[in-house]
């Protein structure tokens, strides 16, 4: 097919004529330019139905070219992994190959099955229709509901993983200029010139903003040589950064600007030179938005008929791309402004039917000049209605009566192929309300214009409502160097000489918004307001009458404002509609407020290199490499990956755990408990500052003993346990939870810093810089005697004792705690030595069949001595107590210990609280679910009263039968009585309450 | 989101790197044992959530780890300043008329 | 009350959609109220509800300062479930899951309620520990949950990451069919509307500014509109409930924080359960218009702006990518935000006070939506039995005195 819109080459033009490209659209080639947005080109081929319409399958075609856009969504890509669902034509520049299709529309766009089904149902469809049926019978919504889902959703998901890369910058600057339009090119120059640090970004692929699309002359040449003269004096400051194709999709606290810079998108479908996207987060001293101001349409009959487009998009199409989308032009408008669509068109060399001016008047240049060319001008008449269906054929337009919304003569019909519609301009208004500003409504330019904001933000140009260039560019000299002077950089002034331009004088605009029609509006033709969610003039009408009159409610009802555009393209008409109904002002009728993301931002943008393994960065161990290559199954406990147990070839995990199980209680064996959190405390009052958070009292502990610690909240709950070990007369060593490490620490310093500071004490994070490998067992001491300089006999070395001791060469800490309840070393090297040590220590167990295991074996033999792991037998509301470990608990101690005020408090007093205790199942061999619930009586209705559950549960090889630990309801004086245990698959099972410690009860195995 | 002025390290830092910490100026009491448990509840639960003016303890987690005292808005997010522990605050919400 | 169906709109469609009646009428206010309901959120005008349906109390007044429906019912992400760890709280919560299932019907207002199940994914041993702890405590007390594999996980949603390769990889999951999402807004105009013919005024756009106490009763409510004396105040304001109860000199043991939600732009279906995770903080399901609907946990601040930090957005996007990769080029529509209130102990306030005829529900942190009509029965009970609903015992604000906090923490998390 031919680019039969595509007209010659006129001097604004941004197309590189000399660079064909070929891209796919629905299934047909065609051709473009390099320059060409995915719009521009299908415009050139003259391609009208490019979509569907959600609700009715009307035909849809390109509105506007920019991010108003809602009609042209398309699914862009030629692979499951590489597509990108819903990327506007409008924004999506042409690469050679580039493949797209309609995303509504069956079997295709041109022939559409839905859209009979659109025009009977339509009718039956007004907003909020689904609030009204699909109700009966009940049992049907589901099915009712697959139907809507599947009508409903624009593009699809990939169904791949994206092989793209996306990454972030952070910077600091003095100014940051959103937009790069006249306003921000000038605003930025200036500040610039200043020797302030400036950022300027801008969505579109060239700076230039409406000087793209602009014939009117700048110091007598064409715009776009100021501004490549602008641009080519920024890009030489090395203080400056400027990021086309880089939009600002957030506006957040503190000067806090996100902008989405899409680095590859146009250079084709999976580029690998560099990451696809890239997030800049810029706090700046100062920011300007120089966003400028959208086109608003008029609202008028069949105003969705493919050919129906905004007045400056025509314009655009023209001027920057070459592209007269039609042959006979209707141009209606309230403003003189739009006069330069008609007269870019008839000079593109195509005919203009007529302009419709909805006002009684006007004699502005613009409109002489049109007038001068022989264009026909229509005043006091409106466009009513459109004809055709697929495309433009010709419209309805008749003297209108603004005032109480009437037609006022007989209808005249014209031929013509493009309706171009202008309403005036709307300011872009959405990132100022990003952080909470909420815009006010303008009567001189009709429109909303940011309001009153706690941030450094300036506004300049479009946004503040100046639309005449040179006030535009003068705005923007001052609001450069204000922003700069505010940031600490220059005095305020500029040196930039103002260019010569000749803004065309321009009568009033009317401030209009919806068309009448002969008909009333719930009668009238279609006349859309909201294209992407097919919400009408009729629709927002009903809506007032059925009460929704807040524009909150109007917009939550019928879906006004919710389509990918946000409701750039239909708020302010919706608002207008609205008010009319209502008989209010706009103003009166509730503001809109715009959130983020200013344009939809990839997922993938916003996460940056956070996924996959630096998601949440994994710590391992350094002896993790040992325990990969002895075939350790790995469990994440904390951030860490530490080994949960180790299989031998063919072993199930449950005989690997057996093993270990017995190795470590008959012989040795060998854990990494590196990943304990390891708190080095100093201090003069390091001893004093442990008394208070610790339960129990550390007064009394000498140097080189170790003690075991609970710490509480203030509410009197556990929340980590460990060992603490005194170095020396002012030094301890704390352990804590692995999971816990990180917390305990900012608890520490918490009570220290705000309530204790009289208290000389320090503390640093050491668990890093330890690694811990723990023999246990009966022949561990036999081990740890081959490889280690110091007597460690038990006459020498005593159970809850701590050395100094060199360790295969290496120095090391020894501390002879026990979490298995066997003969155990705990042996702490430098980090950096913990493999060589942890091989050393393997090397010297071989004689002893050393058995390494994992957190897995460890449970079960801490478990059978009845010691608990905070998180899995506690959850936050167990206290000591509860925990039958009220030796724990001092009782002489001077100070009020955290925690201990809440036990007194009436519920922690009561002796039927959940308390921990030991169950033995009456099946020796049956293994209780961990999660299992209890309760006293077996053959209880539901709901039952559930007075427990079990916490641990295991098979013990040791003991050879299965047993566990839970919480019961006063479950302490209930030992040796029966509880119950319904499970899911529908039996109960009888379990027996009985101590915690199962093994070894008095303690000798662990004092030998 | 958040830019944070740490009175010891005396530079504006990222939000990400402060952990917010509560409400600030909370006193432990001195002898908790003697208070009644509706006290002793007050102390624990019961916080002042201001909409507006709001002084409030924050932790540079990734920084120097002090707590410190910040007054801040919480309707517009303004940060009025910051101060280090034990200090007081010179903007409070009387002088501003807010509750 | 004019009756919708499908014959409704058809014959509707025949005179053009031009004589359906109002939802709800614009009131002048009344001198006087026997209930007057601050709050005009989804649980208020329940409460509004109830009162009128189930106690006949008819002359009542709900006090909106914006419009209706407008605070956290506009802003959530729309989960429903009753899966919940403690009893107290499963039972409130299944209650409020009860009338959800036939409340389309009883309001003739369709909710879209869409019973299409829940999935809390486990990511570590401990998570499967509390996963069977709490399906099993639900099992028990009648609400229908089941703990699921990773293989039963990966076939339910085959597009999730369930591989061992992933960062926190799956190891399975409690699943409750009943659960489900309904469309918010509805729920407080279906509210509303069946509120307004029962006789209860609906008074938007009026703002309480003080609520008079006379002899250690409450008398009536200040408000921009002028004085309306009333025999019984309700507090059903979420996130502003502080500032009511500092009117009366009541402090509640409440903080208010910025809790965000976010959309992607419309998809064709793609998924069909809600799919929560604690563990990789986030959550997600797709709303029937098409859109990814993601939640993210709280800001740690207080923060009454209804906006958060953006480095939340960051890492919610982030947990979504690490569950579903192949989301990473789906795009992110909206993102905004709600104000939680939110009790030391994770569960709601809904009680009597030391003032005669003043009632607080508030503190349902991330869980209100889903609660909202158990809790407007539950409270609408309290309030005109001056004496707590049997269900909303456990909630009275006295638990912070005793120490019989109801900790739902673990069950909480991040994800609603």
């Amino acid at each position: 097919m031919t680019q039969v819109n595509r007209v010659a080459a006129a001097a604004n033009q941004h197309i590189n004529r000399n660079r064909p490209l070929t891209f796919i659209f629905n299934g047909k080639t065609y051709q473009g330019y390099e320059g060409d947005t995915i719009a521009s080109a299908l415009l050139a081929n003259g391609v009208d139905v490019i979509g569907r319409s959600f609700k009715y399958s009307r035909p849809r075609g390109i509105i506007t070219c920019d991010s108003q856009e809602p009609n042209a969504i398309f699914q862009v890509g030629s692979t499951q992994a590489t597509t990108i669902p819903n990327p506007r034509a409008t924004q999506t520049e042409l690469y050679q190959g580039l493949t797209a299709s309609s995303t509504n529309g069956w079997p295709n766009v041109d022939f559409d099955l839905m859209a009979g089904l659109g025009k009977i149902g339509g009718a039956m469809m007004p907003p909020g229709f689904y609030y009204k049926t699909f109700m009966y019978p009940q049992s049907l919504w589901m099915s009712y509901e697959k139907l809507i889902r599947k009508g409903a959703g624009l593009g699809c998901s990939p169904q791949q993983p994206d092989p793209d890369e996306y990454d972030k910058m952070h910077h600091h600057c003095d100014v940051m200029i959103v937009g790069a339009g006249p306003a921000g090119l000038a605003a930025a120059l200036a500040a610039a010139e200043t020797g302030a640090r400036v950022i300027i970004s801008d969505e579109q692929n060239e700076f230039g903003g409406h000087l793209l699309c602009s014939t009117q002359a700048i110091d007598g040449q064409l715009p776009s040589l100021w501004v490549k003269d602008i641009v080519d004096k920024l890009t030489t400051m090395g203080n400056v950064l400027l990021l086309p194709r880089s939009t600002v999709f957030g506006y957040y606290d503190h000067n806090l600007v996100g902008i989405n810079e899409r680095r590859t998108d146009h250079l084709g479908e999976h580029v690998t030179t560099s990451s696809r996207q890239r997030v800049h987060k810029v706090r700046a001293k100062q920011v300007i938005l120089a966003t400028g101001a959208h086109e608003r349409p008029l609202v008028y009959g069949n105003n969705d008929v493919p050919g129906c487009m905004l007045a400056n998009a025509v314009s655009t199409y023209i001027n920057r791309y070459g592209v007269v989308p039609g042959n006979e032009l209707v141009l209606m408008t309230t403003n003189d402004n739009a006069y330069k669509t008609a007269i870019d068109w008839h000079q593109a060399g195509r005919k203009v039917v007529a302009i419709v001016d909805t006002r009684t008047t006007s004699n502005g240049e613009l409109v002489q000049q049109a007038q001068a060319l022989g264009i026909k001008v229509l005043f006091g008449q409106g466009v009513i209605n459109v004809k055709g269906s697929k495309r433009v054929k010709g419209v309805e337009v008749a003297a209108i009566n603004a005032e109480n919304h009437s037609v006022s003569s007989a209808i005249s019909h014209y031929s013509c192929d493009t309706v171009a519609s202008s309403g005036g301009w709307s300011p872009v208004i959405h990132l100022s309300s990003h952080t909470g500003s909420r815009p006010v409504w303008n009567d001189d330019i009709a429109g909303f214009v940011p309001g009153e904001t706690v941030q450094q933000q300036h506004i300049c140009g479009g946004l503040s409502g100046v639309y005449a260039l040179s006030n535009v560019i003068s705005d923007g000299f001052k609001t450069g160097s204000t922003a700069a002077q505010d940031a600490g950089k220059g005095d305020g002034s500029y040196a930039s000489i103002l260019p010569l331009i000749n803004d065309p004088q321009e009568d009033p605009a009317m401030a209009l918004f919806h068309i009448p029609h002969s008909k009333p509006t719930s009668r009238a033709p279609k006349q859309f307001v909201d294209y992407q969610n097919d919400v009408t003039a009729a629709g927002i009408e009903l809506a007032n009458r059925e009460g929704f009159e807040s524009i909150e409610h109007v917009k939550r009802y019928t879906a006004l404002g919710f389509g990918t555009d946000q409701g750039k393209l239909g708020n302010i008409n919706g608002m207008a509609i609205t008010a009319k109904s209502l008989n209010k002002t706009i103003p009166e009728t509730g503001t809109t407020i715009f959130r983020p993301m200013y344009t939809p931002t990839t997922f993938g943008a916003l996460a940056g290199a956070d996924v996959k393994h630096l998601f949440d960065p994994a710590r391992f161990s350094a002896m993790h490499k040992w325990h990969l290559d002895n075939g350790a199954e790995f469990e994440d406990v904390g951030q860490w990956k530490r080994p949960w147990y180790f299989a031998k070839t063919g072993e199930t995990m449950q005989q690997a755990l057996e093993r270990e199980c017995l190795a470590t209680r008959n012989s040795v064996g060998i854990l990494d408990a590196s990943t304990l959190g390891k708190i080095d405390i100093q201090g003069k009052d390091a001893r004093e500052f442990l008394n208070r958070i610790y339960t129990n009292p550390w007064s009394k502990l000498a140097v080189g003993k170790c003690r075991y610690g609970v710490m509480c909240k203030e509410d009197g709950m556990v929340f980590d346990d460990g060992v603490t070990a005194c170095l020396g007369e002012n030094r301890f060593i704390m352990t804590t939870t692995t999971g816990g490490a990180a917390g305990v620490l900012q608890w520490l310093e918490l009570w220290h810093q705000t309530e204790w500071p009289e208290l000389e004490v320090y503390f640093s994070t050491v668990t890093d810089h330890w690694s811990t490998m723990t023999i246990s067992g009966p022949n561990s001491r036999k081990v740890l005697e081959k490889i280690c300089d110091v007597d460690v006999s038990n006459d020498n070395f005593r159970y809850m004792d701590w050395i100094e001791a060199t360790v295969a060469g290496v120095k090391a800490r020894i501390f002879r705690i026990s979490f298995t309840g066997e003969l155990s070393f705990e042996i702490n090297v430098q980090a950096n030595y913990g493999m060589h040590t942890w091989q050393a220590v393997m090397a010297a167990g071989q004689e002893f069949d050393i058995t390494p295991y994992g957190t897995e074996t460890m449970h079960i033999l801490r478990a059978e001595k009845g010691f608990i792991i905070v998180g899995q037998d506690t959850d936050g509301s167990v206290t000591p107590q509860d925990l039958d470990m009220d030796w724990v608990v001092g009782k002489k101690k001077e100070f009020s210990f955290i925690g201990k005020r809440s036990w007194t408090r009436f519920d922690n007093k009561r002796d039927d609280r959940k308390q921990m205790v030991g169950l033995k199942p009456k099946d020796p061999k049956f293994v209780l679910p961990e999660g299992a619930q209890i309760v006293f009586e077996k053959d209880q209705p539901i709901p039952m009263t559930m007075v427990g559950h079990v916490t641990s549960s295991y098979y013990s090889a040791c003991m050879g039968y299965s047993f566990a630990l839970a919480v019961v309801k006063g479950g302490i004086s209930r030992k040796g009585q029966s509880v119950f245990l319904p499970l899911s698959d529908g039996t109960t099972v009888e379990a027996e309450i009985c101590s915690p410690v199962f093994y070894d009860p008095k303690g000798d195995r662990q004092n030998v | 989101m958040l830019l944070i002025h740490c009175p010891y390290c005396e530079e504006m830092r990222e939000e990400e790197e402060f952990s917010p910490a509560g409400q600030a100026h909370i006193v432990r009491p001195l002898d908790p044992e003697v208070l009644s448990d509706e006290e002793w509840a007050r102390y624990l639960f019961f916080r002042k959530n201001p909409r507006g003016l709001h002084h409030e303890m924050w932790l540079h987690t990734h920084g120097c780890r002090k707590y410190f005292n910040v007054t801040r808005n919480t309707v517009t997010y303004q940060i009025m300043e910051s101060y280090k522990m034990g200090q007081q605050p010179s903007v409070t919400a009387s002088e501003k008329g807010q509750s | 009350m004019q009756q919708y169906s499908g014959f409704g709109l058809l014959t509707h469609s025949l005179t053009y959609h031009e004589n359906w009646q109002r939802v709800w009428n614009n009131p002048i206010p009344k001198k006087h109220y026997d209930v007057v309901i601050i709050g005009g959120g989804g649980h208020g005008l329940a409460t509004a509800y109830y009162l009128a349906k189930e106690h006949g109390i008819t002359n009542i007044a709900v006090v909106e300062k914006g419009y209706l429906g407008g605070g956290n019912t506009a802003r959530n992400t729309t989960i429903v479930r009753s899966n919940y760890l403690w009893d107290e709280a499963s039972h409130l919560y299944e209650h409020s899951l009860k009338l959800w299932e036939g409340l389309a019907q009883e309001l003739n207002y369709n909710l879209m309620f869409s019973q299409r199940g829940v999935l809390n994914l486990g990511h570590t041993l401990q998570d499967m520990r509390d996963i069977e702890r709490r399906v099993n405590a639900n099992r028990l007390n009648g609400i229908d949950s089941e703990v699921l594999t990773t293989a039963q996980v990966q076939e339910m949603v085959p597009i999730l990451d369930c591989s061992k390769g992933a960062r926190y990889p799956v190891m399975g999951a409690s699943w409750q069919a009943r659960a489900g999402t309904a469309r918010h807004d509805a729920v407080a105009w279906g509210f509303a509307r069946a509120a307004n013919n029962l006789g209860v005024d609906l008074l938007q756009q009026t703002e309480v500014t003080d609520i008079r106490v006379k002899d250690g009763a409450v008398v009536g409510v200040e408000t921009n509109r002028g004085f309306i004396s009333a025999g019984k105040v309700a507090c059903v304001a979420a996130g502003n409930s502080g500032v009511l109860a500092k009117m009366v000199g009541m402090d509640l043991p409440l903080e208010s924080y910025p809790l965000q939600a976010m959309v992607s732009e419309p998809l064709k279906p793609i998924l069909d359960t809600v799919v929560m995770s604690n563990h990789v903080h986030g959550y997600v399901s797709q709303s029937d218009k098409g859109d990814l609907v993601i939640g993210a946990g709280i800001d740690g601040y207080l923060g009454y702006g209804q906006r958060g930090s953006f480095n939340v957005v960051e890492h919610t996007i982030a947990a979504i990518i690490e569950m579903f990769p192949i989301f990473s080029r789906v795009r992110l529509n909206r993102a905004w935000g709600g104000i939680v209130d939110t009790c030391p102990d994770a569960c709601p306030i809904i009680s009597k006070t030391h003032i005669k005829g003043l009632y607080f529900n508030c503190g349902w942190g991330t869980g209100g939506f889903k609660a909202t009509p158990g809790a407007g029965h539950v409270f609408a009970h309290t309030i005109a039995h001056d004496d707590p609903h049997p269900l909303a015992k456990p909630f009275n604000i006295d638990r912070f005195t005793s120490g019989q906090l109801i900790d739902e923490h673990g069950a909480a998390g991040v994800a609603h």
